[in-house]
């Protein structure tokens, strides 16, 4: 055996060890985009989840401006975090549709009455399926979408006060 | 006394941080009726990647979204679809990130090549030591 394989354990061996050290080192990041961002939404009828809103579809997301759809539930506490941010995006003129996953009419009016209702109309996910057919993995979660129904940017987690500008940015260009 | 009351009490409060307070989907903890297309319907669910509890499958996450991912693989499953469609759409949605079966994609090749590089290295150093042994008798 030639001389240099004796070093050939040492080597593996130390490179290993770096790639584990990297992978114990590195932030964990457990944030699953969407792969629909960029495709046309997908086509649904969901019922109304709040008395005072009308029920959403995604006809009614490809208006011929873009739009904001937010995905939230009254069972969620940083759904009511973001809430003075969406509101902020609507006095800027976002207009803002919604879909409450796993929720219920009741539970949906308390939340909005508590913390305010920037939203046109609420749908209601019962079952999380529009939630899985958007490649959506959690709540809150707020897409952009175009004035043809294409999703063109997701934000995922709470809209916090730095994200606005953001947001508003993704909208103007989705109405260019 | 008023101690074994308020335990006894204890068991019948709903959980103060559930995730929700919908009952579960219909097929979320239900099997269905025939075991055949329930053993379709488990043997993709065990390799289907839970998006709250991220390194358990959806069989065996307790979180709401998989309740529900069960329930319309079910359903689904029940409705006559095959299984890998099911999965490919999920993919298509969430990436190849959701699927714990390994695919055929390019990033994977060193994976599937290993075990024969492995093997071709485990016999070429056979050879060698086969050789010097030879060698030195």
């Amino acid at each position: 055996m030639s001389r240099w394989a004796i070093w050939l354990p040492l080597g593996l061996f130390l490179a290993f060890f770096a790639l584990f050290a990297s992978g114990l080192l590195k932030p964990d990041d457990r944030v699953i985009a969407s792969k629909m961002v960029g495709k046309p939404i997908p086509a649904f009828t969901l019922p109304a989840a709040a008395s005072d809103r009308p029920a959403l579809s995604s006809a009614d997301l490809a208006t011929g401006k873009p739009r904001l759809l937010n995905i939230f539930a009254s069972w969620c506490v940083p759904c009511a975090a973001e809430a003075p941010q969406l509101m902020a995006l609507k006095q800027a003129g976002a207009e803002i549709d919604a879909v409450a996953i796993r929720d219920a009419r009741a539970d949906v009016d308390q939340f909005l009455g508590r913390w305010g209702n920037p939203y046109a109309r609420i749908g209601l996910d019962a079952r999380s399926s529009l939630q899985i057919a958007m490649g959506s993995s959690g709540v809150p979660e707020t897409f952009v979408i175009d004035g043809k129904g294409t999703i063109v940017h997701q934000h995922i987690g709470d809209i916090r006060a730095e994200d606005v500008p953001t947001i508003l940015e993704k909208l103007k260009e989705a109405g260019r | 006394m008023r101690t074994l009351i308020a335990l006894i009490l204890m068991l019948f409060a709903a959980p103060v941080l559930a995730q929700s307070a919908l009952p579960p989907a219909p097929y979320a903890d239900r099997q269905l009726d025939d075991p055949r297309l329930e053993a379709k319907a488990r043997d993709l669910m065990m390799t289907i990647r839970c998006l709250t509890c991220q390194s358990q499958s959806i069989a065996d996450s307790n979180a709401s979204m998989a309740g529900d991912m069960r329930s319309q693989i079910r359903e689904r499953i029940a409705a006559g679809e095959d299984p890998e469609a099911i999965r490919s759409w999920l993919i298509e949605r969430y990436g190849d990130w959701v699927s714990y079966e390994p695919t055929a994609s390019p990033i994977l090749w060193p994976l599937w090549a290993a075990p024969v590089i492995l093997l071709a290295l485990g016999f070429w150093l056979m050879r060698g030591r086969i050789r010097r042994r030879k060698a030195s008798s």
